[in-house]
C-alpha cells in the first residue's frame, strides 16, 4: 500500500497543528460556531445527537495491521470501545470529546491516517472496488489512480469551498463493485483505441434527495490527462454550481439545469485551456504510485488444495461460509475473504476494539498484513491461501466474526440513523436488526440468494437506499417514524434507482413486509434468477398487490 | 478602516473601495483617490473614469467572471475579488484564472468576508493582498500563510506540482 514520504508526513503534522490551533481558538471563543463549522467538518468532525462524531478517512479502503491496531486503540481511549464502518470506506467514532480531537488526530498521524476532507463541501475520500488488485476481472489496479487523486484533492486550494460535497469513485474491474455511477464523478478504467488503458469519466451521479445516474463527460481520457480532466469538471462546478439552496447545490443539479451537452461543452472548453499545463501526469509519477500497489510475494500454489476440499466436505458451516464469503482470487491457490460485519444484534458496520485487533493479527498471519474496508461495511482479507481458509474460519469464529451472510438478505447496508445522527428522521439500526431476526435460517437465506437491503434513516441517503434491491427510507410523519420501501435499485454496472412501492409502514410492520416481498420473488422466480432480475422481469405490480392486499 | 495585509506584511491601504454601484457623481464627490470600482460601474462610466485623477482598480463579485473585463485587464494595477461570505469559494477560481490563464501580474486583493483560516488557500490561488474583516487579528493572519510547509498542487509561487518535484 501507499507509504508516506517526508512531504506527506510534513503536511499531515502541519494539519494536526493547524486544527489544534483552530480548536483552541474555538474553545476560547475567538472563532464563531459558523466559522469553526467548515474547519471542523474538513477534519471529519460533526456535532451529533449525543457527542461529536469523527469520521476518519480510509483512502480507497486500504488499511494495514498497524493502522487497525491504532484504530482499536482510539476506540478504547477516545470512544466506548467500538468504531463504525461507513458506507463510503471510512470509519467513524461516535463518542470523542471535542477537546480531545487534536490528540486523536495526532495519534492517527503516527500511522499515516487522518480525517482530512471526510466531510464538508470539498472533495471527499476517493473510493473504489474493495477487491482492487486481486479481482479476477480487473483491467488495471484502480488504487494507483485513487492515490494520485487523493494527493491532488488533498488541501486543493481552489476546491476547499465548493457549493456542496463532492465524491469520486474509480472502478478498474469489469463488474462494478464501487457504485461508480452514483458518484459526483465516476471513473472507469477502460481500454482505449490503441489498446492502452485510460479513463471514461462520468459526472453528476449521486443519491441523496435527488438520486441520479452519472452521465458521460469524457468518453476516453489518456492516463496523463486524469487530473486535468478532473480539474476542468471541478472548476466549472465550483464556479457555476448553485449556492443559493443547499438542496440544489450538488453537481447533478447543475448538470440537469445546464443540460448535459452544454455542461460537457463548458468542461471541454476549460480542459482545452489546462490540458497542456504542469498538471499532466508524468510516466514517472504513475510508475511511482503503481509501485506501492505491486503484488505481495505470492507463493506458487494450486487451486482447491486438499487442505481446503477436505474440510469443505466435512464441515457444513465452514462450507456455507466458504460459499458465501470467499471469492476467487487472480492468483491460483489464493482466495479473497470477506469478514461480514453483519452479525444479528450488532449495528451493521460496528466493530469492537478487540475485533479490530483480532483482525489485525489475522491479516498479519493470513493476508500480508493488510485489509480493505468495503462500502458494504465489511472487512476484507484479500490474499488468503486457500489451504489456510479452514484455519482462518476457526479463528474468525472465536471472535464471532464468522457471519456467512455476505451478499445475502441480512448483509444489510445501513446508516447510523436517528439513534446517533442529527440528520436522521428515523432510526435505522433497529430496522436492520428486526429484519435479521426474521430471517435467521441460513438455508432459507441462501435459497433466497443475492438480495440486498439498504436502509437510510433520512433522505440524505447515507445507507444508499436508492440502489438497494430493497431500499428502506425512514420518514417522519407528524413526529412518528415511518418507513418507505422501494424495489429494484442496483449499484452494479446496469445501475438503477429503486421505485417506491407505495405508502410507508410502521416500524413493527417491516419484517412482515420484507417477508411478503421475498415470498412474491420466490413464487415468481425462474431457475437461478436473482431477486433483482425477477423484479425487472415481472415489475412492481405483483409485489405491490401482495404487500398491500387487504387481510380477509 | 479594514486592516490590510499585502505580500505577507501589514500594509497601509492607499485604495478606496467603492462598494456599491452608484452614479458617476461619486467621482466628483471624492476626487483624486485611488478607487476600486465595481464591474458594473466601470462598464457604465468608462468615459468618466478616463478623466478621473487617480488610479482605478476594479472588483468582481463571486458570481462575476474575469472574461467580463476582457482586454482591459492589464490596465488595472489592482483587481479585487469579493467573498460575500467566506464559504463562497468562487473567487478562488477567479484568482487562479487571473494568474494562470490571463497571466495577470498586478495586485489581487481579497475583500469581503476575509478570515484567517482561508488565507493560506487564497494565497495559493494567487491572492497577494487581503483586506481583513474588521475583527481579524493581523498578526495571527500573517502566521496563517505558514500553516503548511508544502502542498501537493501547483501554485503561483510554486508552479510545478509536487509530483513533478519528488
Amino acid at each position: 500500500m501507499y507509504r508516506y514520504d517526508g512531504y506527506d508526513h510534513q503536511m499531515l503534522s502541519d494539519r494536526v497543528a493547524q486544527f489544534r490551533h483552530q480548536t483552541d481558538r474555538f474553545l476560547a471563543g475567538k472563532l464563531s460556531d459558523a466559522e469553526f463549522l467548515p474547519l471542523r467538518l474538513q477534519n471529519g468532525l460533526y456535532v451529533q445527537r449525543l457527542a461529536p462524531m469523527i469520521r476518519i478517512a480510509i483512502p480507497y479502503g486500504m488499511l494495514s495491521s498497524r493502522q487497525l491496531r491504532k484504530l482499536a486503540f482510539i476506540a478504547r481511549h477516545f470512544d466506548k470501545g467500538y468504531a463504525h464502518l461507513t458506507t463510503r470506506q471510512n470509519i467513524q467514532y461516535n463518542w470523542p470529546q471535542l477537546e480531545d480531537v487534536p490528540d486523536l488526530l495526532a495519534q492517527l498521524a503516527e500511522v499515516e491516517m487522518h480525517a482530512i476532507q471526510t466531510s464538508g463541501n470539498c472533495i471527499r475520500n476517493t473510493t473504489t472496488d474493495q477487491f482492487a488488485g486481486v479481482a479476477v476481472d480487473e483491467l488495471e489496479d484502480s488504487r494507483t489512480y485513487c492515490e494520485i487523486i487523493r494527493q491532488w484533492s488533498t488541501f486543493h486550494p481552489e476546491f476547499a469551498y465548493l457549493p456542496r460535497k463532492f465524491k469520486i469513485a474509480v472502478c478498474g474491474t469489469v463488474i462494478d463493485q464501487a457504485a461508480t455511477q452514483v458518484h459526483d464523478i465516476g471513473i472507469y478504467i477502460v481500454p482505449g483505441p490503441a489498446g492502452e488503458t485510460g479513463f471514461r469519466i462520468l459526472a453528476g451521479g449521486g443519491l441523496g434527495r435527488t438520486p441520479v445516474i452519472g452521465q458521460e463527460i469524457f468518453k476516453f481520457v489518456e492516463k496523463p490527462q486524469l487530473l486535468t480532466a478532473l480539474e476542468a469538471i471541478l472548476r466549472v462546478y465550483n464556479r457555476e454550481g448553485r449556492r443559493d439552496n443547499k438542496y440544489k447545490a450538488r453537481i447533478k443539479i447543475l448538470i440537469r439545469e445546464t443540460g448535459v451537452d452544454l455542461f460537457r461543452e463548458k468542461v471541454h472548453e476549460e480542459w482545452q485551456r489546462i490540458k497542456d499545463s504542469a498538471l499532466i501526469l508524468t510516466d514517472v509519477e504513475i510508475a511511482r504510485c503503481k509501485a506501492f500497489f505491486e503484488d505481495p510475494a505470492y507463493a506458487e500454489l494450486i487451486d482447491k488444495p486438499e487442505a481446503l476440499t477436505k474440510p469443505l466436505a466435512q464441515d457444513v458451516l465452514f462450507s456455507s461460509w466458504h460459499q458465501q464469503n470467499v471469492r476467487p482470487h487472480k492468483r491460483p491457490g489464493y482466495a479473497i475473504v470477506t469478514v461480514c460485519m453483519k452479525e444479528t444484534g450488532v449495528a451493521p458496520g460496528d466493530v469492537t476494539d478487540q475485533q479490530l485487533e483480532h483482525i489485525a493479527e489475522l491479516a498479519e498471519r493470513y493476508s500480508f498484513g493488510e485489509v480493505r474496508i468495503s462500502h458494504q461495511q465489511n472487512i476484507i482479507l484479500a490474499d488468503v491461501r486457500q489451504e489456510q481458509l479452514a484455519a482462518l474460519y476457526c479463528e474468525l469464529k472465536s471472535q464471532a466474526l464468522e457471519s456467512a451472510n455476505l451478499g445475502l438478505l441480512t448483509d444489510i447496508i445501513c446508516c447510523p440513523g436517528g439513534d446517533f445522527c442529527v440528520l436522521g428522521n428515523a432510526k435505522s439500526i433497529p430496522i436492520a436488526e428486526s429484519i435479521q431476526r426474521k430471517f435467521r435460517d441460513h438455508d432459507e437465506l441462501t435459497d433466497i440468494g443475492e438480495a440486498n437491503i439498504n436502509i437510510s434513516g433520512c433522505m440524505n441517503a447515507c445507507g444508499h437506499h436508492h440502489v438497494g434491491n430493497i431500499g428502506i427510507l425512514g420518514v417522519d410523519k407528524k413526529g412518528e417514524e415511518f418507513y418507505q420501501i422501494s424495489l429494484g435499485g442496483s449499484s452494479k454496472n446496469v445501475a438503477s434507482l429503486g421505485k417506491i412501492m407505495g405508502p410507508a409502514f410502521a416500524q413493527q410492520e417491516i419484517p412482515a413486509v420484507i417477508d411478503k416481498i421475498i415470498k412474491v420473488y420466490k413464487s415468481n422466480r425462474e431457475a437461478d434468477e436473482k431477486f433483482i432480475d425477477t423484479y425487472k422481469r415481472i415489475g412492481m405490480a405483483p409485489f405491490k398487490e401482495t404487500v398491500y392486499a387487504k387481510a380477509d | 478602516m479594514p486592516k490590510l495585509i499585502k505580500d505577507r506584511a501589514i500594509a497601509v491601504d492607499r485604495w478606496t473601495l467603492l462598494k456599491d454601484a452608484t452614479g458617476s457623481e461619486v467621482l466628483t464627490a471624492i476626487p483624486g483617490k485611488n478607487l476600486i470600482v465595481p464591474l458594473r460601474f466601470w462598464k457604465d462610466y468608462a468615459i468618466e473614469l478616463e478623466s478621473y485623477a487617480g488610479d482605478i482598480g476594479i472588483w468582481l463579485d463571486s458570481d462575476e467572471t474575469i472574461s467580463e473585463i476582457g482586454d482591459a485587464l492589464a490596465e488595472f494595477p489592482l483587481i479585487a475579488l469579493n467573498f460575500p461570505v467566506f464559504a463562497d469559494g468562487r473567487s478562488f477560481s477567479n484568482a487562479r484564472e487571473l494568474r494562470e490563464r490571463f497571466a495577470y501580474e498586478g495586485e489581487i486583493r481579497a475583500i469581503g468576508d476575509v478570515l484567517r483560516d482561508q488565507l493560506y488557500y487564497m494565497s495559493r490561488c494567487g491572492f497577494n493582498a487581503f483586506s481583513l474583516r474588521h475583527d481579524q487579528d493581523p498578526d495571527s493572519c500573517i502566521a496563517a500563510f505558514d500553516d503548511f510547509t508544502t502542498g501537493y498542487q501547483a501554485t503561483v509561487a510554486e508552479p510545478i506540482p509536487l509530483f513533478r518535484r519528488r
